[in-house]
């Protein structure tokens, strides 16, 4: 049998922060995504990201996907806290399982003339980004993958005239033909 | 909306105006009495309210009062506590009690008015974002856009409000939403598809929990306010435990009146003004079994130095509340009836021989004979802790109902005053809040038209809800407010002694009202009593006296509430007496 688990000071805890991305299926009534927002900023919890959109238009059912960041101990507490909600369906932790599969969708904009332009175009080919506006001297890109494809194309813009960027956060889904 | 409701023939869709379904569904849930204060926002539903005589509506002079007064109700009954007041401030003034609810855990329905819908957003005349206001702070809220969605919606506050961890519960109702006409339902087959406490233990859980209840040497319960929610199948289950096992128990102030103060294993309230025995057996144990309490940090102290030999068991309606603060070894999510019945049948099933506690019992007895509560007794002046401890011996024997404010004298009444029963004991835990008292005592005398009920305050802190007592004048409700009047804000002025260098910074009363004469302003009866010796005739006086009683009872003014855990220190580091500023560390000095 393990010692105790008695005596745990959460104000020293030694214990690492992980990234975790969360599935909040929540009934889409008004104010529903106040409470989970004001849920952690009351609670100093933190949110890397957040997606919100109606999902069963059937039963009224809203699935918010947040990031955030935490020690185990806390990310526990955010579950529960969740929960707490009335409106709360369920929290599924995503990343837990490593079957989770993420991606992010962001736009754009890159301005430039000559040489930077044709480059800015020979790398959106290699990320498989799509050009939906383009005038003589910018393109808007789109682009779709996990959000360190997202961040590692927006480092590359920047020397190119990185314009403006819009991105939608993280959405997730897990593997295999089960719903969780 | 999801919810899915089944109209049977019984409860059949019947047209009423918004204000007619208020009050039907009121009437439905078996709303006797509510607390309350009209305003524009909400003059259609009062009109309803004006011819239907089975509900008793009792105004009071601030909304806030009706809050508290609301919660006074729904502790000392168990059931949903309502208050009905308009938009704006009438709205904004209600925050402190729902507060006070949210963190007590008290069953409360507030019906809210609320601008016509078409001027929402507008910043009309006595708007406010009550549901926006109110998010963090309750249960669960609802803004009413739809006359159709009202019936459900109160019905599901309710079910919300009383079921699980109980709480407040806010609806919002605008004005327009109030005269349209609509259709009523019953209450039966509304449930919110999303809401599904748990109640029932896992069997596994309890297996594990008897386990270690039966290899246990020196076991103590700490019972919390969640076994008095749950109802008297709790307190019954526990003491029916406590009888099978014979463990030592602690309760935290909330939890008071579950277990029975005169019983040989009572240890007595634990935490910073807890007893000598109870902490020291907290800290000493090496099983804790936590049954609807959730490890306040004024229960705990220093958190890295609590109880660091014991295993830990946690019985909590609430999966937030275990591994929130103190991690522990078996969680246990249930009603703590269920999980307590449940640990009574594992422990009388079981064939191994019951744990010998002797030697923890003799431990306990040696803390007891350090006598933690002693006092020096004067014959001059009257110590606040005899001017309770008389209160107790004369009331004791009554059907007596106590509230308190918050400070020092509260210490003192949970120190002093001893429980036997649940629901008898109604005080501001979590949130603290001065003023909980004096209308907490209206709702619980609304409640139990011949019970004493009697409000232990501080004058400081009444004089934040003074004029409820108007209220009790008007309702012809007989509250005793026992004021332990030293003329300071006594726990800041012990703090600001303990920790501030004796820099008493507006802690002190200048120009205290003269108490009796304001009882007597407002048609209720003052008392004043300076002498000890006088004390019992007062008293007697106070409760003999059919009607609201202000008893200004002068006690020494410097009197520090012993024994108490220093900020930052650890259950066996409990100072007795004579404490001097040495004893608190930097870091302690920092905490609240």
């Amino acid at each position: 049998m393990e010692p105790p688990a008695s005596a745990y000071d959460m104000s020293h805890v030694d214990e690492l922060e992980e990234r975790r991305t969360l599935a909040i299926l929540v009934d889409n009534e008004p104010g529903v995504l106040g409470r989970v927002v004001g849920l952690f900023s009351a609670r100093g919890y933190n949110i890397e990201s957040l997606t919100v959109a109606e999902v069963d238009m059937k039963k009224h059912m809203s699935r918010i996907t947040v990031v955030t960041i935490g020690t185990p101990a806390m990310l526990e507490q955010i579950k529960a806290q969740l929960l707490r909600l009335v409106p709360v369906a369920s929290v599924t932790d995503m990343t837990k399982s490593r079957r989770g599969v993420e991606r992010e969708l962001a736009l754009m904009k890159v301005a430039g003339t000559g040489e930077k332009r044709v480059e800015a175009l020979r790398i959106a080919e290699i990320f498989r980004a799509r050009v939906i506006d383009t005038t003589n001297e910018s393109f808007i890109f789109e682009l779709t993958g996990a959000s360190s494809k997202i961040d590692e194309f927006r480092n590359l813009m920047k020397p190119l005239g990185l314009v403006e960027v819009s991105r939608t956060g993280v959405l997730s889904i897990k593997r295999g033909s089960k719903a969780d | 909306m999801t919810t899915e409701t089944v109209t049977s023939a019984k409860t059949e869709a019947r047209l009423m105006t918004g204000a007619q379904i208020v009050i039907a569904a009121l009437k439905e849930q078996g709303v006797d009495v509510m607390f309350g204060y009209p305003g524009g926002a909400v003059l259609p539903i009062y009109d309803e309210l004006f011819s239907a005589p089975e509900i008793r509506h009792v105004l009071v002079r601030h909304e806030q009062g009706a809050g508290h007064a609301a919660e006074g109700y729904a502790r000392s009954t168990g059931k949903a506590g309502v208050a009905l007041v308009t938009s704006g401030p009438g709205a904004t003034n209600m925050v402190t009690p729902i507060t006070d609810a949210m963190m007590d855990s008290i069953p409360m329905v507030v019906i809210t008015g609320q601008v016509p819908t078409h001027l929402i957003g507008t910043d009309a005349f006595q708007e406010c974002d009550t549901v926006g206001i109110t998010r963090g702070c309750a249960k669960h809220n609802y803004l009413v856009m739809d006359v159709n969605d009202l019936a459900r919606t109160i019905h599901e506050a309710f079910l919300i409000a009383t079921t699980g961890r109980p709480g407040p519960v806010v609806v919002d109702i605008p004005k327009d939403v109030q005269f349209a006409s609509g259709r009523y339902i019953g209450k039966a087959g509304v449930s919110k598809a999303t809401y599904a406490p748990q109640t029932e233990p896992h069997p596994v859980a309890i297996e594990d929990a008897a386990a270690l209840m039966r290899k246990a040497r020196k076991p103590i319960f700490y019972t919390g306010g969640g076994v008095i929610n749950s109802g008297p199948d709790a307190t019954n289950a526990l003491r029916a435990l406590q009888k099978a096992t014979g463990f030592p128990v602690t309760s935290t102030l909330m939890g008071l009146g579950a277990f029975p103060a005169s019983h040989p294993d009572w240890l007595g309230m634990l935490g910073m003004h807890g007893s000598y025995e109870a902490n020291n057996a907290m800290h000493d144990c090496d099983l804790m079994i936590c049954v609807g309490a959730r490890f306040d940090d004024r229960v705990t102290g220093r958190i890295d130095a609590f109880s660091p030999g014991s295993r830990k068991i946690h019985i909590d309606i609430d999966p937030s509340s275990i591994n929130k603060v103190i991690r522990v070894d078996v969680p246990v999510i249930a009603d703590c009836a269920r999980a307590l019945e449940a640990l009574h049948a594992a422990w009388k099933g079981s064939r191994s021989v019951k744990p010998d506690l002797k030697d923890w019992k003799r431990q306990i007895d040696t803390w007891r004979t350090r006598n933690c509560f002693a006092y020096e007794h004067s014959d001059s002046e009257i110590k606040p802790q005899y001017a309770v401890e008389r209160l107790y011996e004369l009331t004791k024997d009554r059907d007596t109902y106590i509230s308190t404010e918050v400070g020092q004298h509260q210490m003192w009444a949970a120190q002093h005053y001893h429980f036997e029963q649940p629901n008898r004991w109604m005080t501001s835990g979590g949130l603290g809040t001065m003023g909980y008292g004096l209308p907490s005592a209206v709702g619980i005398q609304a409640a139990h038209a011949e019970a004493l009920v009697i409000d232990i305050a501080g004058e400081a802190s009444v004089q934040m809800v003074l004029q409820e007592l108007s209220t009790a004048v008007q309702h012809n409700l007989p509250i005793k407010v026992f004021i332990l009047n030293n003329e300071w804000m006594g726990m800041v002025r012990q703090w600001q002694e303990l920790l501030h260098g004796e820099r008493y910074s507006h802690s002190y009363s200048e120009s205290l009202p003269d108490f009796v004469k304001l009882a007597e302003a407002y048609g209720a009866k003052g008392i004043r009593c300076e002498h000890p010796g006088e004390l019992d005739a007062a008293i007697q006086e106070m409760i003999d006296y059919n009607g609201p009683v202000l008893f200004d009872c002068l006690v020494t003014k410097d009197e520090n509430c012993l024994p108490m855990i220093p900020s930052g220190a650890a259950h066996n580091e409990m100072i007795l007496s004579a404490i001097s500023g040495d004893e608190i560390d930097e870091d302690g000095r920092k905490l609240v």
